[in-house]
């Protein structure tokens, strides 16, 4: 990730847990991957030895290869994982939370200790997991950024789907058009604006369900860009469907540091506008007199307007601002890896990303973790069914959502939205 | 700075919320606006505070004409105002508050957190006010919360300070500091417009009184009048401010509470084992600030909180564990203190809404049918006993006034054969004359021989109807005393203090 961003603590971090049933959630939910993980080694023991692979054939410093046998590391793990999950319960035994670092420990342990097993026998390539992760995180990063930008400004955006779609088509075409993938950049961020100003034409000004007018957008998008594909695109691929992609870009010196350098910074420009995105959306969000004004008009739009600030015109501009970067996102499909549109080709990316502002707790740096741990899943089913896992390939389409869900149940505590999202304000 | 509104009109379709209000506000002065809920002043203030636009009049500041397109416009003139419900961010810290809207920036439009902080210390300082400018609104007393939003407005230079009935939710302690500050912003050449239905406070603080009765000026007085004469103004006849009652004649204890605890989803405890009893033919007040486990208790009595422990015997007959419904079949009658939210359904007819608590059965339901004519005949005698003015039984709930539509519940939860009643905030928002309409109903139900429960948060309602009065004080009873115990005691107790010879 870029810099850290130093932000004041977002609004529910230190509510203590009186109840036991909030507390007691951690503790049930490591014990219940302990068992899983335990469970693979007993019931499908598999043979041979893992190798991980930490380096490049590129690396300026070449790390070493790291080989563990499977079965005994894996036996190694589950033992490590039984004692967070009794140290995670002793802690909540005497009233007191389950610590992050305790958390984060347990779940890179599991990892380390589900791949020790499914790869057994072959090389994991750590380098490409974790970089493919980033890259194919970088859409729903967008995406969560927009979305939490207009839900701290009080509008839900389901539409964040529609503007992917619009935004890769947009990318698209002008791309090629343009001749340039920049030209296709800012046309998919315009895209995206334009899915938002309709959004909050029917959300801000005519009060309509935004929940609704989100869906019918999504579904006005899918519809529209398949049409204009089937008749324009299709018809002319080369003149309108072939755009320029951007290429990768090593960072010098930050680019050759070991393991962190070919997954950070071996990446398209689109990812490093990424970084900055996460970046300045906190820092304006919490740093600023727009973002305090944002987050005023998304808790309590009537205090707003007392003290002077115009909330419609203020969710406006959010909501445009939020467009672009959601637009943004839509670009990677198109500008990218395989530079051509496809019909329905976000796949429902904005709904995951719509989920990673909710279980990020609508702060932008939580939501880009939150939709980074979704591309790791992602990647990881594409890495092992490429290895070869015993695992079945549909089980594998299932991973990133089951991830998901454990990290929504067990990990992310009470959330608390903007008190005023969804909510359209009227005067008076 | 001198105020003065001239022929202020303000319309909502036909309804003419203000009617060429005139009024002028003397540097330095406390100007109060007495009038009943609903008599418009809050309609003047928000036109005056620029959220509402006067359709004829004009403000006049020193002498200026101003017109104001939003509370921008009427901040930066100088007029500053203490919200009724606070308009404060509660994820918010205090700094941020005060500072929302009239922020200091640095590079790229960076807050100036420090500069806000440093605000809010000197406006504290001068004022005497404890206030942390790094605490978070949410976990503040409301009393604090009120003092955060004269900073808010100080912190702005308002030289005309409007409070908008800002006693409401204070303790009578509370209220006795908010005087106190009232009158040394008043020192400091700050005009105050204070605006309340409370006599007594009025008469405390005021300098001058302007009172308002639908709409429109009908009358200035002095602090001096008497609360009978300043009574009569804002009603429009002479009212009874007393309630004349005979002494009570408990019999046994019909209502016995013992070890009731209630806590919410999340584990917090919203009352903390408290134990009482009422005799029947007893009215039990209960007093505390808004928020201490009122709500939760008379909840927890109809069986409507999830999480109770301890025990609730009427008659005998336990209710923790029973369903709502049997709760209402073994006789308790139930006035909620939010009448819109829980008391009604707006979008049904008068008729519909007084068999709401008899929809099941006997005897507006005979095999799953409702009996129309019955219900009818019903409700028309209702409607006249109860004195509702209202078209007809056809009329919906939503089309009546607040005092009008608090008649009909009280009309529907007394219309059948009672073993108690919890009447939680009967009267709040309620005009004067519904108010002694209710009142005549409560001590009636206790004459017939009724055990009732009595919340609110207006002391002098309290201590007008009850025999017995129990304080709340953060999910426990601070203590049950008699109903003579002198207002500055009960203050005392709401605040959490026992004074000497009260057992809890």
């Amino acid at each position: 990730m870029s810099t850290p961003v130093k932000v004041p603590v977002p609004i529910d971090d230190d509510i203590p847990v009186t109840g036991m049933r909030g507390a007691l959630k951690a503790p049930i939910v490591l014990g219940v991957v302990t068992m899983l993980v335990s469970l693979l080694v007993a019931l499908k023991s598999r043979q041979g030895d893992t190798t991980f692979r930490l380096a490049t054939d590129t690396d300026l410093f070449e790390l070493p290869e790291i080989t563990v046998p499977s079965t005994p590391s894996v036996t190694t793990i589950v033992i490590l994982l039984a004692l967070c999950t009794v140290a995670s319960a002793f802690l909540v035994s005497r009233g007191r939370r389950t610590p992050l670092w305790l958390v984060a420990l347990f779940s890179v342990l599991a990892m380390t200790g589900f791949l020790c097993w499914a790869a057994a026998g072959a090389a994991v390539p750590v380098i490409g997991l974790l970089g493919g992760s980033i890259a194919l995180a970088v859409p729903l990063v967008f995406g969560a950024l927009g979305g939490v930008l207009g839900e701290r400004a009080g509008v839900v955006n389901i539409a964040i789907d529609g503007q992917l779609l619009f935004g890769a088509f947009a990318a698209a075409m002008f791309g090629t058009i343009v001749g340039s993938p920049w030209g296709g950049l800012a046309a998919a961020m315009c895209a995206g604006a334009l899915v938002a100003l309709v959004l909050s034409f029917f959300a801000i000004t005519y009060f309509v369900d935004q929940v609704i007018v989100g869906v019918v957008l999504n579904v006005l998008v899918i519809g529209l860009t398949s049409f204009l594909f089937g008749q324009i695109l299709a018809e002319n691929p080369e003149g309108l469907n072939s755009p320029p992609h951007f290429e990768r870009i090593p960072i010098p010196l930050l680019g050759e540091v070991p393991v962190i350098g070919p997954v950070l910074f071996r990446q398209t420009i689109l990812v490093y506008l990424m970084y900055f995105a996460v970046f300045a959306v906190a820092w304006a969000l919490y740093r600023t007199r727009w973002g305090l004004r944002v987050r005023a008009v998304g808790e309590h739009p009537k205090a707003a307007d007392t003290v002077g600030i115009k909330v419609n015109r203020t969710r406006y501009t959010t909501m445009l601002i939020a467009g672009l970067v959601a637009g943004a996102g839509g670009a990677t499909y198109t500008l990218v890896s395989v530079p051509q549109f496809g019909e329905e080709m976000t796949d429902g990316a904005g709904y995951i990303a719509l989920a990673a502002v909710i279980f990020g707790r609508w702060d932008p740096v939580r939501a880009t973790l939150a939709a980074l741990l979704f591309g790791f899943a992602t990647n990881l089913s594409g890495v092992l069914s490429v290895i070869g896992s015993p695992v079945p390939s549909q089980f594998m389409l299932m991973l990133p959502y089951v991830v998901t869900i454990i990290a929504v149940a067990g990990l992310v505590g009470h959330s608390r939205a903007p008190a005023a999202d969804g909510i359209a304000y009227r005067k008076g | 700075m001198t105020l003065e509104l001239r022929g202020i009109t303000k319309r909502f379709g036909p309804l003419v919320a203000n009617d060429r209000i005139s009024l002028t506000v003397e540097e330095g002065e406390i100007h109060a606006l007495l009038g009943e809920n609903g008599a418009g002043k809050s309609t003047l203030m928000n036109v005056l505070y620029g959220l509402y636009q006067a359709d004829e009049g004009e403000i006049v500041l020193d002498g200026v004409p101003m017109t104001f397109a939003g509370p921008g416009d009427a901040m930066a003139a100088g007029i500053g105002m203490v919200h009724q419900h606070f308009m404060l961010i509660p994820v918010f810290t205090v700094a941020e508050n005060v500072m929302l809207g009239n922020e200091s920036t640095g590079f790229a439009g960076k807050l100036d957190i420090d500069a806000a902080r440093e605000r809010v210390r000197e406006i504290s300082a001068r004022f005497g006010f404890d206030v942390d400018p790094d605490a978070l609104i949410e976990t503040l007393p409301v009393g604090v919360q009120q003092r955060v939003e004269i900073i808010k407005a100080l912190s702005r230079d308002a030289r005309v300070l409007v409070f908008d009935e800002p006693t409401a939710v204070l303790t009578p302690q509370e209220t006795d500091e908010l005087m106190a500050i009232m009158r040394q912003l008043k020192e400091s050449g700050t005009s105050i417009v204070f605006i309340s239905h409370k006599l007594r406070e009025v008469r405390a603080i005021a300098d001058r009184i302007t009172v308002i009765r639908r709409g429109a000026v009908v009358g200035e007085s002095s602090p001096t009048a008497t609360n009978a004469e300043l009574a009569a103004l804002m009603v429009g006849r002479p009212v009874e401010l007393t309630v004349h009652k005979d002494p009570a004649k408990p019999g046994a204890d019909a209502l016995v509470v013992r070890d009731l605890q209630v806590t919410d989803a999340t584990g917090h405890v919203h009352l903390d084992s408290i134990s009482f009893s009422i005799a029947t033919g007893e009215v039990l007040g209960v007093a505390g600030v808004q928020g201490n486990g009122q709500t939760e208790l008379t909840e927890a009595l109809l069986g409507l909180q999830a999480h109770v422990k301890g025990s609730i015997e009427l008659d005998g007959h336990q209710l923790v564990g029973r369903s709502v419904r049997k709760v209402l079949d073994a006789g308790v009658g139930f006035i909620p203190e939010d009448r819109q939210a829980d008391g009604l359904v707006e979008d049904f007819t008068l008729a519909e809404n007084l068999m709401l608590n008899r929809s099941h059965g006997k005897p507006f339901v005979r095999f799953g049918t409702i009996r129309r004519k019955m219900l009818e005949t019903f409700a028309s005698e209702k409607l006249v006993e109860y004195d509702v003015r209202a078209r007809g039984i056809e009329s919906t709930a939503g089309q009546l006034s607040g005092g009008n539509q608090q008649k009909v519940v009280v009309a529907r939860e007394l219309s059948r054969d009672l073993r108690l009643l919890v009447a939680a905030q009967p009267t709040r928002g309620v005009d004067v004359g519904s108010i002694e309409f209710i009142h005549k109903q409560v001590v009636a139900t206790r004459d017939s021989g009724v055990p009732v429960l009595l919340v609110s948060t207006e002391l002098d309602e309290i201590a007008a109807l009850s025999d017995r009065i129990m304080v709340l004080y953060r999910g426990k009873v601070i203590g049950i005393v008699p109903a003579d115990t002198p207002r500055e005691t009960l203050g005392l107790m709401m605040a959490g203090e026992r004074p000497e010879g009260v057992v809890a």
